[in-house]
């Protein structure tokens, strides 16, 4: 037998399978503080691989590294509310304290740090994970202690201060997180009797769980409102070895964060959700799919499956019902926005980089292991399960004629009350606005950077698929703050995250970002305007998945609603400036010779 | 399930073509005579839609015409200005992705990225040069990586595969960063024959066989008489 904790033994309890090499890396990653070579050879060895694919998915992922990322690795959250919350002084205060600058370790090896997209914690900013444990609301005091704490050598738990509200304070999570949860509604944050939809579903048909669920008319959750009655229904009809359900917990957008909350509070909800879909399409499994930043919930999370198990809600013959088996395994992510992508999530659950596929075939056709599999929003598989408990009548007297029911927002950046609100659609954003204390804001980011930055003429517009479509995430833009470097730092999120398959989303992203970064330095003319537009449209016209396809959004949609923001800062009048500056040009070798190189006749900068 | 017909139907800019049912949109107009210009395809390998070059129009939806399937009465925009602006936008990021000096390659003239600025008249991309820093890789005994002009086609991770099946090259990385890699050993192990082939079906000039080179003076070289695409078109007579 290999021995304890060594490669070949987390290989043998994995089955020299190379759909979990996800899994494995994960393992490898947590034990060794990286993936060697000669560790990702002895793995490519094990599983029948090419070395180079080994590589490939280890340094696909963030929080996979090929040289040891330190004893303790912090990833610090570099989204644009993290930035608004103070991200720059707690960043400052890490690299003072640690010694070493960002994306580097102390000489020691004992801390690392990195940078990370958002890590789902908005409403509790600046937050960073330390060796996967979650800290929020840091500020340049509470960072001195925690590095402290890293160089005494404290296990990263115990260095919490207080737990979180509900769930955060179970045995098995005790994370310093909070829910606040500011709005509960009726069908997905109200409470839930275990047992309540599956023994209600046993009772009828899957065809009858999937014409309720298609009578209640509901609509993916994750923000592209497919009716998910219709995706079951295609997927039941698929023939295949076996179906399979997966659930899509891994909320990468920018300013989301409500399924780690549902993940928290009303994981049984969510589970039943699973457990229904299962029955409706015929699966016998489900896949759990939780981003890698929230591997502090798995262990709750397994407990409460295993609970499950034991009232005969998941395994053989759920709850009486003859022939109905069902499980739920929980897969990780490791750190990639791109695997919320239905089709790049499945390549990862498989032990791929998580690149999307093309389409046709969908994965009710083809998805997981290559067989019929429903994908579902977190948010989605609770409604349905909510709606096999209450009916599709009593869901769709809530919301718009459109869009029924309810939605969950997760509300963050400039307002009183960030957190989780649960609204029924229809509501206006100004409405969102009043509740969340932040009326006054210059500009509102619905659905997160992939979705669109309204006005405050718009405020009246509502939340609904026939007006703001959004997976949820609602940022709030204060006045005073600068929107260019919100749609910056959003750029910057796409060019990061890209997965780097097709040309216009990897080539083209860098070259908004740039002509962005040109407009806002003031060295652009009218002209950069209609240029930034017009290569915008073609990304997202010529993008093979979702990213690329939205990732023009945030300077599309701001300069449509915030058209008098570019032309301020662009010299009018003019055809053409030079975007090369000489004196930034040779500033090096001006440093090295001390020679004075004039940027022009006027500009004489040297020592 | 009716049983699909043995051809089926569908019009590229308006003009009338057939098809075998599941052939791809970009196959299905090669066989009609109608070029439609791709770069990271290579008959044979699955498709991976990854140049976007070949994108058509369809109801006003845009899809990569070598993934997607012809269907009955599917009306294809293709050779029409707006959509061939956006093309040749594609093969402008790559000139400006990467760092391609064609009058030093050893591909001039066989290179389809080339060819494609070339079919594309090309003069200058609308795009700046970002040149970035890439090497020179030693890639085994064969073969050299020229990453300076590598395109991620995925052509040679798709397509050199040892004879048990594993893939000889990788991605690394991803964005901007992304970056194509072989598994030392197996590359190593590659014969004559197959590191030619590797080198013949990069499309640039990323996948260079060590020890020869100008073997065929530029001049004399294939995009150098015609340009790409010829021969499709030829076939429609």
């Amino acid at each position: 037998m290999p021995a304890e904790g060594s490669l070949a033994s987390i290989l043998a309890r994995h089955r020299r399978d190379r759909t979990r090499l996800i899994d494995i890396l994960r393992e490898v990653q947590a034990k060794n503080g990286h993936i060697s070579p000669e560790a990702a050879a002895e793995i490519a060895a094990g599983l029948g691989l090419s070395t180079v694919e080994v590589e490939g998915a280890a340094t696909f992922y963030h929080f996979f590294s090929a040289r040891p990322a330190g004893t303790y690795a912090v990833y610090l959250n570099d989204n644009i509310v993290s930035v608004m919350k103070g991200r720059a002084a707690v960043a400052s205060a890490f690299e003072k304290a640690a010694g070493c600058r960002f994306g580097e370790t102390t000489p020691d090896g004992r801390i690392g740090l990195y940078r990370t997209s958002c890590i789902g914690m908005n409403d509790q900013e600046p937050a960073a994970l330390i060796n996967g444990v979650v800290f929020t609301k840091l500020t340049p005091a509470k960072v001195k202690l925690i590095v402290e704490g890293m160089n005494a050598g404290m296990n990263v738990r115990a260095m919490i201060a207080a737990t979180g509200d509900g769930a955060n304070a179970a045995k098995l999570v005790r994370a310093m997180v909070k829910n606040n949860i500011r709005k509960e509604g009726p069908v997905i944050l109200a409470s839930f009797r275990s047992g309540a939809a599956v023994k209600k579903a046993v009772k009828i048909t899957p065809e009858g769980v999937i014409a309720e669920v298609k009578k209640a008319n509901l609509l993916g959750r994750g923000g592209a409102g497919f009716p998910t009655g219709l995706k079951w229904e295609f997927c039941r009809r698929e023939k295949g070895e076996n179906h399979y359900v997966v659930c899509n917990a891994d909320e990468g957008e920018p300013g989301t964060f409500k399924d780690r909350v549902i993940l928290t509070e009303r994981p049984h909800l969510l589970f039943e959700g699973m457990t229904v879909a299962g029955y409706a399409v015929g699966a016998r499994k489900g896949l759990l799919y939780l981003r890698g930043e929230y591997a502090y919930l798995a262990p709750y999370l397994e407990s409460l499956l295993a609970g499950l198990r034991k009232k005969n809600l998941l395994g053989k013959r759920i709850a009486g019902k003859a022939g109905f088996s069902f499980d739920i395994e929980i897969k990780l992510g490791a750190g990639a926005y791109v695997c919320g992508e239905e089709s790049a999530l499945l390549q990862s659950a498989q032990g791929e980089r998580g690149e999307p596929r093309d389409r046709p075939p969908f994965p009710v056709q083809s998805g997981f292991l290559f067989q019929p599999t429903t994908v579902n929003n977190v948010e989605t598989l609770c409604a349905a399960a909510r709606i096999i408990e209450k009916g599709a009548d009593w869901f769709k007297a809530m919301g718009t004629p459109r869009s029924a029911g309810t939605k969950v927002l997760s509300v963050s950046g400039d307002c009183k009350k960030p957190g989780v609100y649960e609204v029924p659609f229809g509501l206006t954003v100004r409405r969102l606005l009043e509740m969340a204390g932040g009326p006054d804001a210059q500009a509102v980011q619905i659905g997160g950077p992939s979705g669109a930055c309204i006005s405050r003429g718009q405020l009246e517009r509502a939340i609904a698929f026939e007006d703001l479509a959004t997976g949820g995430s609602i940022i709030v833009i204060g006045p005073g703050r600068d929107l260019f470097e919100v749609i910056r730092n959003f750029m910057e999120f796409f060019v990061e995250e890209s997965c780097g398959w097709c040309v216009p989303c990897r080539a083209g992203n860098p070259l908004l970002l740039r002509k962005l970064e040109k407009i806002m330095s003031g060295k652009g003319t009218p002209a950069d305007i209609i240029e930034i537009e017009s290569w915008g449209r073609i990304i997202k016209a010529m993008s093979r998945c979702g990213l690329g396809q939205t990732s023009p959004n945030p300077i599309l949609t701001t300069i449509q609603n915030f058209r008098e923001m570019y032309e301020s800062k662009v010299e009018r009048g003019r055809d053409f400036l030079p975007e090369f500056d000489l004196a930034e040009a040779v500033k090096e070798a001006s440093a090295v010779t001390g020679q004075v190189f004039a940027a022009s006749d006027t500009e004489q900068s040297h020592e | 399930m009716s049983k699909p017909k043995a051809r089926i139907s569908f019009t590229v800019d308006g003009k009338k073509c057939s098809a075998a049912p599941g052939q791809t949109i970009l196959q299905a107009a090669k066989d009609n005579g109608i070029y439609i210009p791709a770069l990271c395809r290579w008959e044979g390998f699955k498709p991976a839609g990854a140049c976007r070059v070949c994108t058509v129009r369809v109801g006003g939806r845009y899809m990569a015409a070598c993934t997607q399937p012809v269907t009955d009465g599917m009306a294809v925009e293709n050779d029409v200005p707006d959509l061939q602006d956006m093309r040749k936008a594609l093969i402008e990021m790559l000139f400006v992705e990467g760092n391609h000096m064609c009058p030093t390659c050893e591909k001039s003239g066989n290179c389809e990225l080339q060819a494609l600025a070339y079919r594309f008249l090309m003069l200058v991309p609308r795009f700046p040069f970002q040149f970035p820093a890439r090497r020179v890789e030693p890639a085994g005994k064969k073969i050299l990586l020229e990453h300076n002009r590598c395109i991620k086609c995925l052509r040679c991770v798709r397509g050199v595969r040892t004879r048990d099946n594993k893939a000889v090259f990788g991605t690394l990385r991803r964005s901007r960063d992304k970056k194509i890699s072989v598994d030392q050993v197996l590359a190593s192990a590659l014969t004559d024959k197959q590191a030619r082939q590797a080198m013949d079906r990069c499309p640039v000039g990323s996948i260079l066989k060590k020890e020869v080179g100008f073997a065929v003076p530029i001049g004399r070289r294939k995009y150098d008489k015609e340009p790409i695409g010829s021969d499709v078109e030829k076939a429609r007579g």
